[in-house]
């Protein structure tokens, strides 16, 4: 199991490598909370990406449509006013970076872990529900004026609970 | 000489941005083929030969990984060199292309400097 505070130092290690290194931008972080199943944004972007292993869940990035078209003019080095197709994949990609990269640390302490392929949602006016009762912790990030949230919500697969180290299992409880 | 080489990543984000960093790194690039998974892959090298791949991991249809084993398992494309850019950054994953004759590998976040550096070695 990864503690809360290990979590949280991950992803914004992994969050500000990232945008420094893809974007030439720096991201503050702010205070890392955890809530049971978070609403979505009501209108924006959500990105979602699964993962799965002795241990499995989502990360996701939730912005605004402003936010995600400036992260992608920073990415793409071409300017965007709106939300196209263009701005999704690369929304997706930052999605795979940031929540791969997670993956990869996490499977130190989880156990190897599988990716999907990311999902993104773009709309005007929209909620989201995960359909579990499981904690996800939210990382905020701020950068000119916009928000990143950056989510993650991991439980042990029931499935293969033999894979599941016990002490793990025991501080997941 | 220029390279012909070939871009394989599902986003296009992807290969737009190492097209790019090719161009940054000054790596002396010819034509770009891009393809979103290995199917895709294969298919663009049947029609037009290149000097190298770069390709992703993670990716539907044909992953990286099997994309690498049919390459180096052509009489046509065996020597071709690959370069793996993935988010797949565990130890495991780097054996594993390495072990299938992945000529290099740069994990996601990357720069035009890591990916030069990755060439130098091969050109």
């Amino acid at each position: 199991m990864m503690q809360f505070e290990h979590m949280v130092n991950t992803v914004t290690a992994i969050t500000q490598e990232v945008c420094q290194t893809m974007l030439g931008m720096e991201v503050e972080v702010g205070a890392a909370y955890v809530d049971r199943n978070p609403p979505g944004p009501s209108h924006g972007i959500i990105s979602l990406i699964g993962l799965a292993g002795a241990w499995m869940g989502t990360g996701s990035l939730c912005c605004s449509g402003d936010a995600a078209c400036k992260l992608s003019s920073r990415f793409l080095m071409t300017e965007f006013a709106e939300v196209n197709e263009e701005v999704l994949d690369a929304m997706a990609e930052l999605t795979n970076m940031i929540i791969g990269n997670f993956k990869t640390a996490a499977e130190e302490h989880l156990g190897p872990l599988g990716l999907s392929i990311p999902t993104v949602i773009y709309g005007m006016s929209f909620s989201a529900r995960s359909a579990g009762k499981e904690e996800w912790l939210i990382v905020p990030f701020a950068f000119e004026g916009h928000t990143l949230d950056v989510r993650l919500c991991l439980t042990p697969n029931r499935g293969l609970s033999h894979l599941v180290a016990p002490a793990a299992a025991q501080a997941a409880r | 000489m220029p390279l012909d080489v070939l871009i394989v990543d599902d986003s296009a984000a992807i290969r737009k941005i190492v097209q790019r960093m090719l161009t940054q790194a000054q790596v002396p690039v010819g034509k770009v083929l891009e393809a979103g998974d290995g199917v895709e892959a294969l298919a663009a090298l049947r029609q037009h030969p290149v000097q190298l791949v770069l390709t992703d991991i993670n990716m539907p249809n044909m992953d990286g990984l099997q994309l690498l084993g049919q390459i180096r398992g052509s009489a046509d494309w065996a020597k071709i060199p690959v370069i793996m850019i993935t988010t797949e950054g565990g130890e495991a994953k780097v054996m594993e292309a390495v072990q299938r004759g992945a000529n290099g590998y740069v994990r996601k976040p990357f720069t035009a400097d890591q990916i030069k550096q990755k060439l130098d070695g091969l050109f």
